[in-house]
């Protein structure tokens, strides 16, 4: 790859993070697990633990026995031959129930009328796109979903509501997810998915992983509570 | 069984190991201690040796304070942080110190008359089995503590522990090795997004005072005083270290701490030293805080001396 794109900045007091580029895509995504794998590999115990996501890697190292210079050093080594092929497994097809409406989507007439169209309009363009799971993070089995199309994409939330209800479905820019349990969050709520998206019991603990494609397709009031839903 | 009962579980207590590492890829954060350093200490008083820098005895985080356990057997405990009243059979004993305990002794936490976090830790650790890795509790991915759902400790709980097989020495933490809780100035590495933060607004950051809000919590504490605007409003989602200083649209910033989200979209000016954050772990909401920037070099630095000193430091023996 080409390594002008490849940019290493300090988070924290024991994590840089890596950023290959500015906008997801499937070769970035690709040399971001790639990368992952390498560091997994060669960075042993100085390794705490690694968050890929769209463009980026922050890579968390245990400070009192490595120091960010030595990091940096592996991670340049880790990105030297990353492959330049955008191959990508293209990922189990995944359905996603979604009880789209005003009660279950606090924002969907705001969306709709900042974007001129009806609520119809909004719930029908969400159902049209296939989604890539880009990322998995935030909370256990949140999976970010993209790229939403941009007639309905929309800005977070200026002030993150406090309560997100578990299985919300929502949209922040051009990204679309559903919450996989109630937690804090700032992301424009439009409909609610009864199907549970993180189980530790089960195996695999989620119905995505990273690389799937999701498409979601409404069902009514009925068949969400049917299927297990809370209002 | 080896052992302690719950008889009352306080305001929110929670079984905490050194936390969760290696999960963040399938979205689950770290949980551990809120204050580290006082979690240490009190598995320190209790003999419990730490094997590797992210595997430690499992402990109680006492939150405000309001616990009350019987003890089934005989054990060492103690309890550190926050200054909570510690009574035994209902006479006052000392925090940052070892006790021995036995079969019927009730122990009790009041309520916190300065910081918010304590920890009761025993000799050998709380055993509970662990999910994905660790006995960390964090209530808001429902994972770990006793019962691995994330709940809190509550009245009926029986809290096993390894049966001793000698009595501890008792020791003491010296006074001049204890934290100073109180209102906290908290070292920033810079990082992240700081670019999108103009001098102007960075220089306000750090001379401002701000407040910890009632919207403070193990995810989080957010805070309210000078507001500071980044000049971008989001970015492509991205992983959140410890500390990670979050500012939104609405330009009050936010801490993320111990059960913070792994990956997240608000600009960041960068991160809290960790050995600080156990300081702000200290505060209840409307206690103020100051930030001030210092280097990379200089955060490894700390770090590395406060390792030393906590290796090195000589606890006192209690005489009886």
């Amino acid at each position: 790859m080409s390594q002008t794109k490849l940019d290493i900045s300090i988070a924290g007091e024991n994590a840089l993070i890596v950023y290959f580029g500015t906008e997801p895509n499937a070769q970035i995504a690709a040399q971001v697990s790639q990368t992952a794998e390498h560091l997994r590999q060669s960075m042993g115990d100085l390794l705490i633990d690694l968050v890929p996501s769209y463009a980026s890697l922050l890579v968390i190292y245990n400070p009192l026995q490595t120091d960010h210079y030595s990091v940096r050093a592996q991670i340049r080594s880790a990105t030297q031959n990353l492959l330049q092929s955008s191959e990508q497994q293209q990922g189990n097809l995944v359905s996603l129930p979604s009880y789209y409406s005003l009660e279950s989507g606090p924002d969907l007439q705001r969306l709709a009328d900042n974007a001129s169209l009806s609520v119809e309009q909004v719930i029908e363009i969400h159902q049209q796109t296939e989604y890539r799971v880009y990322a998995i993070g935030f909370a256990p089995g949140f999976a970010y979903l993209g790229e939403v199309d941009e007639r309905i994409a929309a800005p977070r939330l200026a002030t993150p509501r406090q309560k997100v209800p578990r299985g919300a479905v929502a949209i922040a820019d051009r990204q679309t997810a559903v919450y996989p349990a109630q937690s804090p969050g700032g992301w424009n709520l439009i409909g609610l998915c009864p199907e549970p998206m993180f189980d530790p019991s089960a195996s695999p603990s989620m119905p995505v992983q990273v690389g799937d494609r999701v498409r979601f397709s409404a069902i009514d009031r009925e068949q969400y509570l049917a299927l297990g839903g809370v209002l | 069984m080896a052992g302690f009962k719950v008889i009352q579980p306080g305001i929110f207590s929670l079984l905490q190991d050194a936390g969760r590492y290696g999960w963040h890829g399938i979205g689950l954060t770290t949980g551990g201690p809120m204050d580290r350093q006082a979690f240490r200490w009190a598995n320190r008083l209790c003999g419990n040796n730490e094997s590797g820098n992210h595997t430690n005895s499992t402990a109680i985080e006492v939150t405000v304070g309001g616990l009350v356990l019987e003890a089934k057997s005989h054990s060492s405990i103690a309890v550190t942080g926050a200054e909570i009243p510690l009574t035994i059979n209902r006479q006052p004993a000392a925090l940052w110190q070892t006790h021995q305990v036995k079969p019927g002794d009730r122990i009790e936490l009041g309520y916190a008359t300065q910081g918010s976090r304590g920890y009761l830790a025993v000799a050998g650790g709380f055993q509970a089995e662990a999910i994905f890795d660790s006995q960390a509790t964090v209530p808001r991915e429902a994972l770990g503590g006793l019962h691995r759902e994330g709940q809190p400790l509550k009245t009926g709980d029986n809290l096993p522990c390894p049966a001793p097989d000698q009595q501890l020495p008792l020791l003491r933490v010296p006074e001049k090795l204890r934290p100073a809780n109180g209102s906290a100035l908290l070292r920033v590495i810079l990082g992240y997004q700081q670019h999108a933060f103009t001098e102007i607004q960075k220089q306000l950051f750090f001379s401002s005072e701000y407040k910890a809000t009632d919207s403070s919590d193990r995810m989080g504490y957010r805070l309210s005083g000078a507001q500071i605007s980044p000049s971008i409003g989001g970015i492509l989602s991205e992983g959140i270290c410890l500390g990670a200083i979050q500012v939104p649209a609405d330009g009050q910033p936010i801490i993320l701490l111990r059960d913070r989200q792994t990956i997240g979209g608000y600009p960041k000016l960068g991160s809290v030293l960790s050995l600080d954050l156990d300081r702000l772990a200290q505060l209840m909401p409307g206690d103020t805080m100051r930030f001030e920037p210092i280097s990379i070099d200089q955060a490894h630095n700390a770090l590395l001396l406060a390792e030393q000193k906590f290796t090195a430091a000589q606890l006192e023996t209690v005489d009886v």
